[in-house]
């Protein structure tokens, strides 16, 4: 992150950040792109909002800090960005309220990316919930934060292993010291941009009859749903049983929730 | 295939799936994750601090050290604000009671401000956000940045442990711990954050006992009423400590009234499971100072003050009316006074604070800044500050402030009192408003605001009848 203040003409160089970002904290208005914020709860997610939003939202070493969703703005490049900060969780898999307002935010808000953050000093069990977001969707950033603090424990963290390993771009960052900011600010650009392709690690349901039935429902629920994302996710959650997707499939509002999807997202992400 | 067709053929299918197929399938994330990891995380040495953190963590979460070093970081901050509130309060009330008062009444003087406006404007208005500030920026500006640097290490993640047995022991949920800190913080803050709590009942529980814990508005009357009235009951070189312990006492009073009540409504009307949650105990922190400073100073400390001035100021008009709107050649306020007066003393108050109460619903910042100004305009005795006793918050035991409420009969059953009650009355009317606007019910807003108040009444009561039978009925 050697970023000088000088001013460059180059134009695929990094110019200095502070004259291509700018903090609009809550003024909003219409924005070009949706970002979301997943992660563990504790990982810092909220320093990272602030230091792109320039707010103050709140911020304290304990989890479950974020109670409501937080909203920020910035501007990057001339284009508007929305930042929607998730409750933290510690997986997308189970029934509790705030896991389902991050996964329905990831799955029906749509967000143009969904910056993953997670605890660099406890990568093995934050990578989990990481996992688990690639599996639903295709545009992601991961960022490891809490760099600073893994250096100190000693640990060092292989971020260009771990890009190539999960197959998205892996940003190291210490969001309190503001250390790399820039450089998720420029992944989070591209990929929303559609400069940066990723093809993201996704894990087979290697288990017997699960991978098949799967198929099954998805081929049904193409032809019945043409042009609907994320089919995977909802066939296994139909074969879990769950009892919203269900009824959102029987009664055929599964595809207005995907039409409608902006304005789904913020009610069911809401959830207040 | 329609879509009752497909919802039915997934379960058709959905019997034909291995049984621990949903275990499986987490068991292979956790696998990957596992593998992934150990590919690019590379861990040098032992690591010093993880071991010195587990070492803290055993010591703070421990069954038998546990509390009490919980017990001890609440009276270690309070000592310190107690210490160090002391002097700056005493320049502050110099320069805005002692000399300001009577400079901004000498120019309205000389700019013949008829007598109304003056008194409006500079004895109401300006007097009352004197107090305000020089009674609880200081307290404020010590006690805040202490219990964010708490925050901000990772402490409080700690007492919810440590806690959350007795939180489930008496039907609520462990999470209260937390919600009961953010109360200590600010009660309509505290509300909000019940939201952590998913089950309906735990969380109104949570919401209703809230009000136990002390705000912001509440420390400093308690720390002031402590050192006024406590502190000069020991040797000045431990007047600090006793002051400090009485606000301690009170607080943890506020701790186990939560319990209490959380006990009796989950007994009762909020009957129910306790349900479990995770919580993970988050690395120490080397706490940010100056972010700390920078976010206790302007967020919390601040915004609080300018709240208790924004409501001040129009109760010190309207206490500037209530004193000057003559009935029957009797004060207004001194009638409602008058019929308090009775109330109070079953409960060991008296009608200047049942008055101070009424009019300061709005924040519980200017109870005693109202109580002063009702006390200095019933009594007839002029601005404390120009007696010229000086110091207002200090344990001298011969400060204005005692001298003034001794005069207007206060002893140490009144402090007392008052304490207890400053616990247990109705929460503010910002704290009902939220409350009302989380729970959207009548019903559980008229608890949350009138059970406290039963309870003060009781307890008050109480205290004293069993200290006058003791010290003889005075």
């Amino acid at each position: 992150m050697a970023m000088q203040a000088h001013p460059t003409t180059c134009k695929d160089c990094a110019a200095p950040t502070s004259s291509r970002l700018e903090r609009l904290g809550v003024k909003l208005g219409q924005s070009d792109f949706v970002v979301a914020l997943a992660g563990n709860p504790n990982t810092g997610k909220s320093t990272v909002f602030n230091s792109l939003t320039g707010l103050r939202q709140h911020t304290g070493n304990w989890p479950g800090k974020t109670i409501a969703r937080a909203e920020g703005g910035f501007s990057y490049n001339g284009k508007k960005f929305k930042l929607v900060d998730l409750p933290g969780t510690y997986s997308l898999l189970s029934a509790t309220e705030d896991e389902e307002v991050a996964r329905n935010f990831i799955l029906f808000g749509q967000p143009d990316v969904t910056v993953v953050v997670v605890d660099a000093t406890r990568l093995e069990r934050n990578l989990n919930l990481a996992l688990q977001v690639l599996q639903i969707t295709d545009k992601a950033i991961v960022c490891v934060n809490l760099i600073d603090e893994a250096r100190a424990h000693g640990v060092t963290v292989d971020g260009r292993g771990l890009a190539r390993d999960l197959g998205v771009p892996v940003v190291l960052a210490a969001a309190r010291q503001g250390e790399g900011i820039d450089q998720l600010l420029r992944e989070i650009d591209d990929m929303a941009n559609g400069r940066s392709s990723c093809r993201p690690h996704r894990l087979k349901y290697d288990i017997p009859t699960v991978q098949e039935s799967i198929e099954e429902l998805v081929d049904a629920l193409a032809k019945e749903f043409p042009g609907m994302p994320h089919l995977e996710w909802i066939a296994l959650r139909l074969l879990e049983g769950d009892p919203r997707i269900v009824q959102a499939v029987a009664s055929g509002e599964i595809g207005i929730l995907e039409k409608d999807h902006v304005a789904t997202g913020t009610i069911s992400a809401c959830g207040n | 295939m329609k879509p009752e067709e497909i919802v039915e053929r997934a379960s058709e299918l959905r019997w034909k799936l291995p049984q621990d197929y949903h275990d499986r399938w987490v068991e292979s994330i956790y696998a990957e994750s596992g593998r992934i990891a150990s590919r690019n995380v590379e861990q040098q040495g032992k690591g010093h601090r993880l071991t010195w953190e587990r070492r803290l963590d055993s010591l703070l979460t421990n069954r038998w050290t546990g509390m009490p070093i919980m017990v001890f970081m609440l009276a270690t901050v309070l000592w310190l604000t107690i210490e160090g509130a002391n002097l700056p309060s005493g320049w502050l009330a110099t320069i805005l009671v002692e000399n300001g008062h009577p400079f901004l009444k000498g120019l309205a003087d000389s700019a013949h401000l008829p007598w109304w406006l003056s008194g409006v404007l500079i004895d109401g208005l300006y007097l009352t956000m004197a107090w305000v500030i020089s009674v609880m920026l200081p307290p404020m500006a010590i006690f805040f940045p202490l219990f964010t640097i708490l925050e901000d290490f990772g402490y409080l993640p700690r007492v919810a442990f440590n806690l959350d047995h007795l939180f489930q022991r008496v039907g609520a949920h462990g999470k209260q711990a937390l919600t009961m800190s953010m109360g200590w913080g600010c009660n309509a803050a505290g509300i909000v954050a019940t939201r952590v709590i998913d089950s309906p009942r735990e969380r109104l529980i949570a919401i209703i006992t809230n009000n136990f814990a002390l705000c912001n508005g509440r420390w400093p009357t308690q720390i002031l009423l402590a050192t006024v009235f406590l502190g000069v009951l020991a040797p000045p070189a431990i007047a600090g400590l006793v002051s400090a312990g009485a606000v301690l006492g009170v607080a943890l009073l506020g701790v186990m009234l939560t319990f209490l009540s959380s006990w009796i409504l989950s007994r009762t009307v909020l009957k129910g499971e306790t349900s479990t949650f995770t919580l993970e105990l988050p690395p120490f922190r080397p706490p940010n100072l100056l972010r700390t400073l920078y976010t206790s100073l302007i967020d919390r400390t601040l915004i609080v003050l300018w709240r208790a001035i924004v409501f001040a100021a129009p109760a010190g008009v309207v206490l500037w009316s209530i004193c000057n709107i003559q009935l029957d050649n009797t004060s207004l306020a001194q009638w409602m006074i008058n019929i308090l007066n009775g109330p109070g003393w079953l409960i060991g108050l008296n009608g200047v604070i049942l008055v101070a109460y009424i009019v300061a619903i709005p924040a519980n910042e200017i109870v005693v800044p109202t109580v002063l100004m009702l006390t200095v305009m019933t009594t007839g005795v002029t601005g404390v500050g120009e007696q010229g006793a000086g110091v207002m918050f200090d344990a001298s035991g011969d400060s204005a402030l005692a001298l003034l409420l001794n005069t207007a009969g206060w002893t140490t059953l009144t402090a007392v009192c008052l304490m207890l009650f400053s616990l247990c009355h109705n929460p503010c009317s910002t704290t009902i408003y939220t409350i009302w606007k989380e729970t959207k019910s009548l019903k559980w807003t008229l608890v949350s605001t009138l059970m406290p108040v039963v309870f003060g009444i009781v307890i008050c009561g109480f205290v004293a009848f069993f200290w006058r039978m003791f010290t003889g009925w005075s």
